[in-house]
């Protein structure tokens, strides 16, 4: 049953978190969507003027936009199923049953890297991947790989940015994916384990079905969150060298904040946003449809 | 018969949970050692392993490199935007949890969805807006741009929360003639002290972590230590051991945190996508 409450009581309790949100979240934005629509540079005041859609012409055509843009693609491509992969190798180990003092504290170390501030992130990969310094040389050294160039060289830079992503949000994957997991009903799981001796078939016929809401919540999720990313490639390279590691946040930050170009920042920004939007909504049309 | 395999199985399982540990961990020990040598001992090829530790980093970064009035920033900033987004959170979480009402789904999903709006969209609009209104390089700037992800987490963490106390308590108190504010404050608000604390402590955590905003809306008094800790990065001569020992004093209040709401940190980054 439910309460029957004055319109005004449920506006008194509500209205706080909502102007908040609407001035901090939805005005910014309005106001990004209108900027976007002029020619706005801190530096050359004195030009400003409306020129309605130029600027997202100017995007849309600019090859810089979608290298980054694929670069962030590219990036998803290749960490998130590698995450998805080795989370779900930890995700299992952890959910065997036993030795259950040390997976508890397995799971409490899981918890470190997606806490750890994401800027201090790229300057634990500066210290640790330099070329001469660095402890990951060294290791490479032992057995028998020469040093790599990671920060300074384009390719390598970019594969260091992977392996960091990699490093940060796979224990998230795992975490995620041992929650889908223990959603399991136990009886289900022990009786195909009678059935069969092959750890894959209980994964793929049993398991399985069980983690799609947690596989398209991490898909979605990491999604956004590479559309994000900036911290730590900003302080791991500054985008650099070049523009091999300049993601598609790094890029707009660069003209908004560096180039002083403030029109067309909001109008990539509002690009990438719908290009969110898209996605999100793609992921749950896809994956949702065979559940249901 | 059963049992060696079984205990090789076990051997089997430790060395992963082994091997998983320390690739989440080392990081964080490389970080600590390095915090402690010198710039002479961080430069040595091959990195050291063994060393005489000095703490003059930290001496150095804290009281000359100013780390130690960003860190006050910090505070000030992750704790007032958490306060507030409890204050106006909690209310909100009470209604969404026991009001029925029209657009309460869509509602709901404002809310979530922020969680997707990257904060480059937002910086550079309120950057200018900030100006106007003289709000440049303010705690202020950055404690209500810090709303648009703590509060969706407030309010997510807290529905769940007000949602599994049974309406029968609200139900007496309507009986005594106890106003709706009256039960929220006395009666649920209490009882909904667990999910209050996490929500707070998932807060502090992304506002004490956020780098772009503060980077672009603060540059100098109200700077951030994470903000600051980027401008060590500016220069020729990195030094290694201050960085490090920046990190650390950033990194270690978050840790500790992390570690304390271990469980919750999953739910509170997917924001409703996974229970």
């Amino acid at each position: 049953m439910s309460f029957r409450v004055p319109r005004r009581t449920i506006a008194a309790f509500l209205g706080p978190a909502v102007a908040a949100l609407a001035i901090v979240g939805i005005a910014p934005l309005l106001y990004a969507v209108w900027k976007s629509l002029h020619y706005f540079n801190l530096t050359k005041l004195a030009q400003q003027r409306f020129v309605g859609l130029e600027n997202y012409g100017a995007v849309l055509t600019d090859p810089v936009f979608w290298q980054a843009m694929g670069r962030t693609g590219l990036l998803f491509i290749i960490a998130v199923p590698i995450q998805i992969a080795l989370g779900l190798l930890i995700a299992l180990v952890l959910h065997r049953p036993g030795l259950t003092f040390w997976k508890t504290l397995a799971r409490l170390s899981l918890v470190l890297p997606m806490a750890t501030t994401y800027a201090v992130v790229g300057l634990l990969a500066q210290v640790m991947l330099n070329q001469k310094y660095g402890v990951i040389n060294q290791m490479l050294g032992w057995i028998g790989v020469d040093a790599i160039n990671f920060i300074g060289d384009p390719t390598n830079a970019f594969i260091a940015v992977v392996m960091w992503d990699i490093w940060q949000w796979t224990p998230f994957v795992a975490l995620v994916l041992l929650a889908g997991l223990s959603t399991v009903p136990p009886e289900i799981e022990e009786a195909a384990k009678l059935e069969t001796k092959s750890n894959w078939t209980v994964l793929r016929y049993v398991q399985l079905p069980f983690l799609i809401p947690s596989l398209v919540a991490v898909l979605i999720l990491r999604t956004a969150d590479t559309l994000k990313l900036f911290d730590m490639p900003f302080t791991m390279t500054r985008g650099g060298p070049g523009s091999a590691t300049e993601f598609i946040a790094v890029l707009i930050e660069r003209v908004g904040n560096r180039q002083f170009d403030i029109g067309m920042a909001a109008a990539q920004s509002i690009i990438m946003l719908a290009i969110t939007i898209v996605l999100a909504r793609l992921y749950i049309r896809l994956f949702y449809r065979e559940v249901r | 018969m059963a049992a060696p395999i079984q205990r090789r199985s076990l051997w089997g399982e430790g060395v992963l949970l082994l091997l998983i540990g320390l690739f989440c961990v080392f990081p964080f020990y490389w970080m600590v050692t390095t915090s402690l040598k010198t710039q002479v001992v961080a430069l040595e090829s091959p990195p050291v392993w063994w060393f005489t530790p000095t703490l003059a980093n930290y001496w150095e970064v804290l009281f000359v490199d100013k780390v130690g009035p960003a860190l006050i920033n910090s505070i000030i900033v992750a704790v007032c935007t958490t306060a507030l987004a409890v204050g106006l959170g909690t209310p909100a979480a009470y209604a969404l949890a026991r009001f029925e009402f029209r657009g309460k789904t869509d509602l709901w999903f404002w809310f979530i969805t922020n969680r997707f709006v990257s904060p480059v969209v937002l910086a550079f609009p309120v950057f200018l807006i900030s100006r106007e209104l003289g709000l440049r390089d303010t705690h202020l700037a950055l404690i209500l741009m810090y709303l648009t992800f703590t509060l969706p987490i407030v309010i997510w963490i807290c529905t769940d929360q007000f949602r599994s106390i049974p309406r029968e308590l609200d139900e007496a108190a309507m009986l005594e003639g106890a106003s709706q504010w009256r039960i929220f404050r006395s009666i649920c608000l209490p009882l909904a002290m667990p999910g209050v604390a996490v929500s707070s402590i998932l807060s502090f955590i992304f506002s004490w972590n956020e780098l772009l905003f503060a980077y672009i809306l603060a540059p100098k008094a109200a700077k951030t230590a994470p903000a600051m800790a980027v401008t060590f990065m500016e220069g020729y001569d990195v030094p290694y051991g201050k960085i490090m020992a920046t990190s650390t004093l950033i990194v270690v209040p978050v840790l500790i945190f992390a570690l304390l709401a271990s469980k919750h940190l999953v739910r509170g980054l997917t924001m409703g996508a996974v229970k």
